[in-house]
């Protein structure tokens, strides 16, 4: 699997009628470092520590630089007091997302998804849909499974690192690993999950890293919320029976080559984009001068 | 070998925020300097290189590299008082920048001293919680710390790195891995072995009785799965 192409992960499970999770967990299992059960169980532990950062990060929490903090608890208010305009499902996912990522920021404890800076869209996406779909303790297992193994096919092709790929492959993977999941949760073929990787990751190319002070606080946690949507939207247009245009695995490709031409000032450097405006400026000199930063000071 | 292999590299690890390689890394070299070391530092030196220096502050790598120092893991909560922590157990901590480049980014140097005992280490994060050590008290040297290795210091003169891997084949223990780094010819090297067994206690005490042998440090794996690191600790 490691080296294989996502479209053959496709036909060899639509040929044996298998999930795509029975597929990962069977490459984990021949990898011998741990029995079936032993997975399951890490990966059931990984969701419990995701779990537990949405309800911390729902409560309200302050990154450690002061930058930032309390937005998921703003947005679960107005969801809670205020009628959404939308289903309120995408944004719960995306409260979910935030809440995870504000969490990380105030050095509280995630579970990486595949980075810490885009730990919030997988766990933030599963949690808001798996009532909703019924989804069994292990059905949410899987759902980790799926987004774990397409994640390991983006990485091996292209890159899951902010400085070697910018943001597209921090919060793009976590979206197209999500997308891919969450049709399979819904009941897609492993097809349709191809479709939903490849549309998610397409929807989010050539988005850089351009961290301001070179704090996974801006504009990383709000990405997080957008990650999970745009997953969202990519699955439910998967299995409308929308279709890209583009194969899944040349997308993937093209993600690895948009990184690899991206200037090192968009890569995670904090040279260049939004962390070079007026008021990065001021954020990170009041930061080497201070050590904090609150709302008042900007 | 393609780069990700396990669900885990994907899904994983647990760990305090913010950053992979910031603060997860930075924990991982505090622990693995603590284990070379051998004992609580009374005081640390803390030398941070590129963007170690630049950044520390925002993500905490400051406090997670006392945290490993202090024998936190890396989903420890407590990283966020490690000052705290470290001047009620006595630790005295003194941190510097640097401007001088180094070949990776996030680089730093621990130098650790209890009474009359000194040792540097230093060590880079290469992103994901990876981490390898590349200095100990001046010996080039390549430590992961994802499998255990044991680090024996000695006489550089013929036959005793011979001497050292008999023991090992008599006990029947393979060698996965060997490294030797000397400062100065005929002076004290370092032997760096990873085997695919724990060395038995046995042949332990065999090397350590051969001349020219000085001090055996014995370095298990540190897990990047916080649980395993969390029993590790413990035991």
């Amino acid at each position: 699997m490691y080296i294989e192409q996502y479209k053959d992960i496709i036909s060899h499970c639509e040929a044996r009628d298998k999930t795509l999770a029975r597929y990962f967990l069977n490459h984990e299992i021949d990898l011998g470092d741990q029995t079936e059960a032993e997975i399951l169980q890490q990966m059931e532990r990984n969701l419990v520590v995701m779990e537990q950062a949405v309800a911390s990060g729902l409560e309200g929490v302050k990154s450690f630089s002061g930058l930032t903090g309390g937005d998921a608890k703003r947005m679960h208010e107005y969801m809670t007091k205020v009628s959404p305009l939308g289903d309120s499902r995408y944004f719960e996912a995306a409260q979910n997302a935030v809440a995870i990522n504000e969490v990380n920021a105030s050095m509280g404890i995630i579970c990486a998804t595949p980075t810490a800076g885009s730990s919030g869209i997988v766990p933030g996406v599963l949690i808001a849909f798996r009532d909703r779909l019924g989804l069994s303790r292990r059905a949410q297992i899987d759902f980790l499974i799926t987004s774990g193994g397409s994640g390991i096919v983006i990485g091996n092709h292209a890159s899951l690192s902010g400085a070697a790929g910018g943001c597209q492959a921090e919060v793009g993977s976590a979206s197209a690993m999500a997308a891919a999941a969450l049709v399979e949760a819904a009941g897609g073929t492993p097809s349709e999950s191809g479709h939903a990787l490849a549309i998610a990751l397409k929807n989010l190319l050539g988005l850089t890293c351009d961290p301001v002070a070179t704090l996974v606080e801006v504009p990383c946690i709000k990405r997080n919320a957008i990650g999970a949507v745009n997953a969202i939207v990519a699955a439910e247009m998967a299995l409308a029976g929308v279709k890209s245009r583009i194969p899944v695995d040349e997308v993937i490709l093209a993600m690895g080559s948009i990184g690899r031409m991206m200037p090192v000032a968009l890569r995670e450097t904090a040279l260049g984009g939004l962390a070079q405006t007026p008021t990065a400026r001021k954020i990170d000199r009041l930061l080497k001068e201070q050590g904090t930063v609150g709302e008042s000071d900007l | 070998m393609p780069i990700f292999q396990s669900l885990f590299d994907i899904i994983g690890p647990v760990m305090v925020g913010p950053s992979s390689s910031h603060t997860a890394g930075a924990v991982r070299i505090g622990l693995a300097a603590r284990s070379i070391f051998g004992e609580h530092p009374e005081e640390v030196n803390i030398t941070l290189y590129g963007s170690f220096a630049h950044t520390y502050k925002g993500h905490g790598t400051d406090l997670a590299l006392i945290a490993g120092l202090l024998g936190f893991s890396t989903e420890s909560v407590e990283i966020k008082k490690a000052y705290e922590v470290a001047a009620k157990r006595g630790m005295k901590v003194q941190l510097y920048t640097s401007d001088e480049l180094t070949e990776h980014p996030n680089t730093v140097t621990l130098c650790m001293r209890k009474g009359e005992r000194a040792l540097c280490v230093t060590g880079i994060s290469t992103g994901g919680g990876m981490i390898d050590i590349t200095d100990i008290d001046g010996f080039d040297v390549h430590v992961s710390c994802d499998e255990p290795v044991v680090l024996v210091f000695h006489q550089d003169r013929p036959g005793l790195i011979a001497a050292v891997s008999s023991v090992l084949a008599k006990e029947d223990v393979n060698i996965s891995q060997m490294e030797v780094s000397r400062k100065e010819r005929g002076e004290i090297a370092l032997m760096l072995l990873a085997t695919d067994i724990e060395i038995p206690e046995r042949a332990m005490r065999a090397i350590e009785a051969i001349p020219d042998i000085g001090p055996i440090v014995y370095l298990s794996a540190l897990k990047r799965d916080a649980d395993a690191l969390e029993s590790q600790l413990e035991g």
